[in-house]
């Protein structure tokens, strides 16, 4: 099986517009990927960003239904396992967020009338969560080898009551901020693929926290590159 | 606490730029390549023309320089006059054999999931019988059909003795992403080259796409050495599937567990193994 990456993926985010760092919690969390750790599924792989935890599996070009077949690309599904409990309405908006960036980035015209599924479960949620779901589905498209146009990555960002921005936030400050953005970015331009954001701030605020969130990505995408290459190395 | 701060956004904006744009494909040669990047080819000037004594002839086009055939295989696409990888994996080259042409590029890529392609070889598994034709699983998207005729001396009088359930190693004539893939056990002159139903004992069992590649290179110890340890049947399929067969149950299943072990050994561990068995 393949072994771990494990990244000190500390950084000061600056925005784009000040001199100097917003706050003292502008940085990453501890990132850690595993990959080929499933034997049944085509690729897996597991995320980890400091406690947040999700472990993805990809299955595909497979069969699919009659029913959901489209003629001229594949047919991508998403599912989402919560902890606890049963799946809800949450993880059904989530599905279909990481659904339509997938989606973008999946050259799905090359498997006409297959099934490409990505299933997700949640270890354990400690705040940016669908940032963490978002690493770990790319991280599980690549090991399955499915085609894909660029990688992507999610990065979350909260901004506090006094305007503070916080990157890759964990639970405790998601709730006490004032407004919780996420977004997702593709490698090649760190173009915007998705962005879900909650709360209260103004289109100023958004850039910002959009730009801060392309520079995080540099990192992660980063470490994607050395933990393939290091997976590479082995063999 | 500023100053590093500072200096290590400027280094990851200067490092974002650099990735961003295409590298040349030659420069990139034997390392991992990720998805999105973007290669760009190998260009050469025309050769001298017949004028001689250094003579250069006049061209039309006296801006634009002449681009070498490159074939563009696995995991890469072209795009533009670029070429975009689009699969994980060490970039590689094969310079051509014989005529013009830049050779081909290709990602080697590790995969578990088997997409049909026309030309290669499959261990298929027999679960339909209908009319004139057998539906194959060959592990891909859709099963492969394949017809009762095409099988060698097979007529509409002399049906192949085929069941479901059976073991079938043929290739691929038709296999695109939009057609349902059909698989034959003859080959263009109408032999069947070691294809057809194979044998009710031995084990079937699977590996990933990357290891039977590696077996089935022309230099590869690993089979010359399991041959040497006990006389065996062994069928590889393209489709990550493999087929074994010795002379006991035992040494069979020692034989599978060495080759889906070999993807995860280094050679000297295999050395290592394949002396210890050829003691005992």
């Amino acid at each position: 099986m393949e072994g771990t990456m494990h990244a000190d993926a500390k950084i000061r985010a600056e925005t784009g517009t000040e001199s100097g760092p917003r706050g003292p919690g502008c940085s990453l969390r501890h990132f850690a990927c595993e990959q080929n750790l499933l034997s049944r599924p085509d690729g897996s792989a597991s995320f980890m960003q400091g406690d947040t935890s999700v472990l993805v599996g990809v299955y595909g070009p497979a069969e699919v239904k009659v029913s959901k077949e489209i003629f001229n690309k594949a047919t991508l599904e998403v599912i989402l396992r919560p902890k606890i409990g049963l799946p809800g309405v949450a993880e059904k908006s989530r599905e279909q967020l990481i659904r339509n960036t997938c989606e973008a980035v999946v050259l799905g015209a090359l498997h006409p009338r297959t099934s490409i599924t990505v299933v997700l479960q949640v270890i354990s949620d400690a705040g940016s969560l669908l940032a963490c779901c978002l690493n770990a589905a790319c991280m599980a498209l690549v090991d399955a080898g499915v085609p894909m146009r660029a990688l992507f990555c999610g990065v979350t960002c909260t901004l506090g009551a006094d305007g503070t921005l916080v990157l890759d936030p964990t639970a405790k400050q998601e709730k006490e901020a004032r407004a919780v953005l996420t977004f997702a970015l593709d490698s090649v331009e760190q173009k915007l693929l998705m962005s879900t954001t909650k709360g209260l701030y103004s289109d100023a605020e958004l850039q910002q926290c959009l730009a801060a969130a392309q520079a995080a990505s540099q990192h992660v995408f980063r470490f994607y590159r050395e933990s393939l290459q290091r997976r590479y190395s082995k063999s | 606490m500023l100053a590093p701060a500072m200096a290590e956004v400027v280094a990851v904006a200067a490092e974002s730029l650099a990735g961003s744009r295409a590298r040349a494909a030659r420069t990139v040669l034997n390392q991992v390549v990720l998805p999105g990047e973007e290669l760009l080819l190998p260009e050469q000037e025309d050769a001298e023309g017949p004028g001689g004594g250094g003579e250069r002839p006049l061209r039309l086009n006296a801006g634009a320089r002449s681009r070498v055939r490159v074939v563009c295989g696995p995991g890469l696409r072209r795009c533009g006059d670029r070429l975009l990888v689009t699969k994980c994996g060490r970039l590689r080259h094969k310079e051509p054999g014989s005529g013009s042409g830049g050779g081909v590029y290709w990602v080697d890529s590790q995969q578990k999931r088997y997409v049909p392609v026309k030309g290669d070889h499959v261990i298929g598994i027999v679960t339909a019988k209908s009319g004139d034709i057998f539906k194959v699983d060959v592990g891909g998207s859709e099963p492969a059909s394949l017809s009762y005729l095409a099988f060698e001396g097979a007529t509409k009088r002399n049906r192949p003795n085929v069941q479901v359930g059976d073991l079938i190693y043929g290739q691929f004539v038709v296999a695109n992403k939009d057609m349902e893939p059909e698989m034959v056990c003859i080959d263009s002159c109408g032999r069947a080259n070691g294809m057809g139903v194979i044998g009710h004992d031995g084990l079937l069992f699977k590996v990933t796409l990357g290891l039977i590649r590696k077996l089935l290179a022309p230099d590869c110890e690993i089979i010359q050495e399991v041959g040497k340890l006990y006389p065996l049947e062994i069928v590889f399929g393209m489709n990550g599937r493999i087929w074994v067969k010795a002379k006991t149950i035992q040494q069979t299943l020692i034989l599978a567990n060495i080759l889906e072990a070999c993807e995860h050994m280094t050679t000297d561990q295999r050395k290592q193994i394949f002396s210890r068995l050829a003691e005992s």
